[in-house]
């Protein structure tokens, strides 16, 4: 437990039922388990964020940590149960890079979570695609593309999965208007006359 | 002597007038009389309109209640519900198969101007890409605004010049 640089301690951090207790518990002895197992520019950090643990990782090393928590014996997080992204611009008190890949692991064997997060700086929104490990994340991994614009190398089909085919840009992006660029006024009008 | 005897028929309640007239009669009478919607249902406003189909307000009374589910069959199209910028390619199409003579109804706030939803996604009424002959408010209407959308689409195909 002596592993856990929480920098972001406040009030309300404190878990409330037994069972987010062992959960919060069971995060940090993954993160202890996370730095002894790898070299220690992989995992970067952690902060405990509403009574939850979430670690960062090197994106460059995402792979190898995904493959260790799935298929150590002793942990066996096999279960891919969130991978998505988060667009930090402008957020308050927000330093560092833009975007954040967010990975939600469960296991099984343990009944406990991991949450790791990847971040990716604005000029070079690239991550390695984790369908390699979990086949699972195909679909996640293109609607982040999709929304969010992260290009995963490595994924076997990038398309956008939710707009359509010819969409330009990217629309959960903080910097996108609301409305669009026009592109809901952008089709051909068909009149009484010529339908 | 001639106006008098039509005089004396019409009193009587005989029909009178020219083949011509009474033609365009018989089919105004038939179209508006048995209109086949085609429901593009998007979101809640088709649920609604399942309301306004089943026996409780009962459309069959009006005559359209032959749903047809091919928009090739039907000659009226209601839009209920949200159109979102990959929907709206696939509804002019289908508009575009559904043979002549046709109407539409905007149905429900989403249909008639986006409602809530002014986003990037949402077309802002589909009567910017499509005619529409009679919008319903409501989010969503009351079956009797369903029912009375259906007597307005009634009423135009009455007072259309057809020879």
């Amino acid at each position: 437990m002596s592993v856990h640089r929480n920098e972001a301690s406040t009030a309300g951090q404190a878990p409330r039922t037994p069972a987010e207790q062992r959960w919060l518990e069971a995060e940090h002895q993954v993160l202890a388990r996370l730095e002894r197992r790898f070299p220690q520019d992989v995992v970067l950090g952690s902060r405990v964020v509403t009574r939850k643990l979430w670690i960062d990782i090197a994106r460059e090393a995402l792979l190898e940590v995904l493959r260790f928590l799935r298929d150590d014996p002793e942990l066996r997080f096999e279960m891919l149960i969130e991978l998505t992204c988060a667009d930090f611009l402008k957020y308050p008190g927000h330093q560092g890079p833009r975007f954040a890949l967010l990975y939600i692991l469960y296991s099984f064997r343990c009944d406990a979570y991991v949450r790791l997060k990847v971040w990716l700086e604005e000029d070079d929104p690239r991550a390695p695609s984790a369908t390699a490990v979990f086949a699972g994340a195909e679909w996640p991994e293109r609607e982040v593309y999709d929304l969010y614009g992260i290009v995963f190398e490595g994924h076997p089909d990038l398309r956008r999965l939710l707009m359509p085919d010819d969409f330009t840009g990217h629309p959960l992006r903080k910097d996108y208007p609301l409305r669009g660029r026009g592109e809901r006024d952008s089709f051909p009008v068909l009149t009484r006359e010529e339908s | 002597m001639g106006v008098d005897i039509g005089r004396q028929l019409r009193q009587q309640g005989y029909i009178l007038g020219t083949v011509k007239g009474l033609l365009e009669r018989m089919v105004k009478l038939g179209r508006k009389n048995s209109l086949w919607p085609y429901v593009f249902g998007t979101a809640c406003c088709s649920i609604e309109m399942m309301s306004v189909l089943s026996s409780r307000y009962d459309l069959a009374r009006f005559g359209a209640e032959v749903i047809r589910f091919s928009p090739r069959q039907a000659d009226l199209m209601i839009v209920g519900g949200r159109v979102t910028l990959k929907m709206m390619p696939v509804l002019q199409r289908i508009w575009l198969q559904m043979a002549e003579p046709k109407w539409c109804i905007s149905m429900g706030a989403c249909a008639s101007c986006g409602g809530v939803f002014d986003t990037y996604t949402m077309i802002q009424g589909v009567d910017k890409f499509i005619p529409v002959d009679v919008y319903v408010p409501g989010c969503p209407p009351r079956p009797e605004n369903m029912v009375d959308a259906l007597l307005q689409i009634q009423k135009k195909i009455d007072a259309q010049k057809l020879l």
